[in-house]
């Protein structure tokens, strides 16, 4: 599986004209965990949603090139589209109170997610949903899947999006700020089995986030987005040593516990960041 | 003190899901009823207060206009109209229990048994009006909101506009001045062609149900024909709410985040928008439908006077027109227990079938 992305282009039409939210954006993505990190509105999420061709219906989407596994994203039907989502590749959202559906068990979504991309009988989606709760490291798995998304906790509900994005063993996996709505011991918790789900099944991973420095030891390479561009691309480890100014603007304005408490830096922007 | 303890000892082990479930329906059915009680009490006072201020002596009604005094006084005081207004209201309540609505002076008839045969003709309209209204409008809706900025959007939000704003007599009587007098390619007014009146037994008092069950086409056929149109008029009325209200809890619905989810597992578009977007509206239209219905049952008052359908409207009308007292009671009466009962009924659905509601 290989994704290969050429100068991206997303616009939105307002009253004085197209506004693009994402402007020539450019990567390629193999079996690796890429971060892409930057503020609300730098059109991580966008970039990140196009590959499935998941935008806003009003979206203008254009590229030189975006393909998965060889597939033209760009040109693809409806149908060919429908076998990578879900089937080739799956979307975790931020906060699973919203992205569940209300009113269907958890076990039934699962079950769905199965059904969708391996056919079967519904006897078979349901042993097959209990059996992918218990992979997701959930206790009693039979008694979740009957239960509905108000009935489970943050980090269960996040548990139940992920095993529904897995059960038709997709190659890449793009979780959009997966941990953000939980809290802080569960977000160690459910990035580990995010970890050792990619790890396990071979799996590529596109990791949307904010948090710089757990971007910086979990995976293998990040890209910083500024006002829907690239403005930085390295390696995870080497994030530390980032070059650009709002790169380094971001780095700066942590704080760090061990050290003695100064003001903290401000983010200082300069206009040619933005420019092309 | 004891109390506290002895309640704390013998704590009961904690019902199971579907016995909850089972309690909280009792509970809420206890609740709603009370409310029930409450709204028909007042609505009995009312009706009650307004047929007794206004401005006719019910027992000029009876005796006419040139009877001698002394009979208007023995009918006066047979009614119990000397009697203090309290005490009026007191006995018309307790004849209320046990069922006894009182005498029409028009029909000579008890009121109730007047309502038994009114009332199943505007059920069999109403009915007919609400289906139809259902199995359109809310695809209508779905469809409407699934391409929204569509010129098929814009053509729903026009048609339904337009339906909840004409009245539905003007509707009815355009209708009936096009179709039936200028094209003459409708019936006429009332249930049956005057030809076939009486021909079919009365079983539940819906012509179109009796005469299926006594196997007379031809009579079916007709009354038929004669419900198209003050049906189809009915259900455009319920059919606009309808639509419009589906469009906007779909839209609602299809902007969140769960449709993102339904989409990025890879499911087809009807699939998303029946299962996922319409799956979860479908309990709060049921509330929709049911106010709908109950507008039926009660709007009808217009559309039976237009179209001279025998049914519980007509019978209002008819009534207040006479100056029948006992029989508008009545007949309010049952029209707002029908309202009442209706709102209970959806209430009861959404508490049953909305796995949210605790």
């Amino acid at each position: 599986m290989e994704v290969v992305v050429q100068n991206l282009r997303i616009a939105f039409p307002s009253p004085s004209g197209p506004l693009e939210a994402v402007r020539g954006v450019s990567f390629t993505l193999g079996q690796e965990k890429l971060a892409i990190v930057g503020e609300s509105g730098s059109g991580k999420s966008l970039t990140a949603r196009a590959i499935m061709r998941l935008l806003p219906r009003a979206a203008m989407l254009s590229a030189d090139a975006l393909r998965f596994d060889g597939i033209d994203v760009l040109n693809a039907d409806e149908n060919a589209m429908r076998r990578i989502r879900g089937g080739r590749a799956g979307l975790v959202m931020q906060d699973p109170k919203y992205s569940l559906n209300p009113v269907m068990t958890a076990g039934a979504q699962i079950a769905e997610a199965w059904r969708a991309h391996r056919g079967g009988t519904r006897r078979q989606a349901r042993e097959a949903a209990v059996d992918l709760l218990a992979q997701v490291q959930i206790r009693d798995p039979g008694a979740v899947a009957d239960r509905y998304p108000h009935q489970l906790s943050g980090g269960m509900g996040q548990r139940v999006m992920i095993a529904m994005m897995l059960a038709p063993d997709p190659e890449l996996l793009i979780a959009d700020e997966p941990t953000s709505a939980l809290d802080a011991t569960v977000q160690a918790e459910i990035l580990r089995l995010i970890e050792d789900l990619v790890q396990r099944r071979g799996m590529g991973l596109i990791l949307i986030s904010h948090d710089l420095p757990l971007v910086s030891h979990f995976c293998d390479r990040v890209l910083v987005m500024y006002a829907g561009r690239v403005v930085e691309e390295c390696r995870a480890g080497e994030l530390a040593r980032a070059q650009h100014p709002y790169t380094r603007g971001l780095l700066e304005c942590l704080p760090i516990l061990s050290e003695k408490r100064r003001r903290l830096a401000v983010l200082r922007r300069d206009p040619s960041w933005a420019a092309a | 003190m004891t109390a506290v303890s002895e309640d704390t000892s013998v704590r009961r082990a904690p019902p199971s899901g579907r016995a909850r479930r089972g309690f909280r329906l009792f509970g809420a059915g206890l609740g709603g009823l009370g409310g029930v009680i409450a709204t028909l009490f007042g609505l009995i006072l009312v009706t009650f207060l307004i047929g007794r201020a206004m401005p006719i002596d019910p027992v000029i009604a009876i005796v006419g206009d040139h009877a001698p005094p002394d009979v208007i006084a023995h009918v006066r005081d047979q009614l119990g109209l000397d009697k203090p207004l309290y005490v009026q209201f007191a006995i018309y309540v307790r004849d209320l229990l046990s069922g006894d609505l009182g005498r029409s002076v028009m029909t000579s008839q008890p009121v109730t048994a007047d309502i038994g045969r009114y009332f199943p003709a505007t059920l069999e309209l109403a009915t007919v009006a609400i289906i139809i209204a259902v199995v359109l409008g809310i695809p209508l809706g779905v469809v409407a909101a699934a391409r929204e900025g569509s010129r098929f959007d814009h053509a729903v939000r026009v048609l339904s506009l337009a339906g909840q704003s004409i009245p539905v007599f003007v509707l009815g009587l355009l209708a009936l001045l096009i179709f039936y007098v200028k094209l003459g390619i409708a019936p006429g007014t009332g249930q049956v062609d005057v030809a076939y009146e009486g021909m079919v037994p009365d079983v539940t008092g819906m012509l179109v149900v009796d005469s299926a069950l006594a196997g007379n086409w031809d009579v079916f056929q007709d009354a038929l024909w004669h419900l198209a149109m003050p049906s189809l008029i009915l259900a455009y009325f319920s059919l606009s709410i309808i639509a419009r209200m589906t469009r906007a809890f779909m839209l609602d619905a299809l902007a969140g985040e769960f449709i993102v989810t339904a989409r990025a597992k890879g499911l087809s578009g009807m699939r998303i928008l029946w299962r996922h977007g319409f799956g979860n509206i479908a309990v709060p239209l049921i509330t929709i439908v049911a106010l709908a219905y109950a507008g039926l049952l009660e709007g009808a008052v217009l559309t039976e006077t237009v179209f001279s359908w025998p049914g519980i409207g007509l019978y209002l009308t008819v009534s207040l027109l006479n100056a029948d007292m006992n029989a508008v009671l009545g007949a309010t009466l049952v029209i707002g227990c029908v309202y009442v009962g209706l709102n209970l009924l959806a209430d009861l659905a959404y508490r049953l079938l909305d796995p949210r509601v605790k």
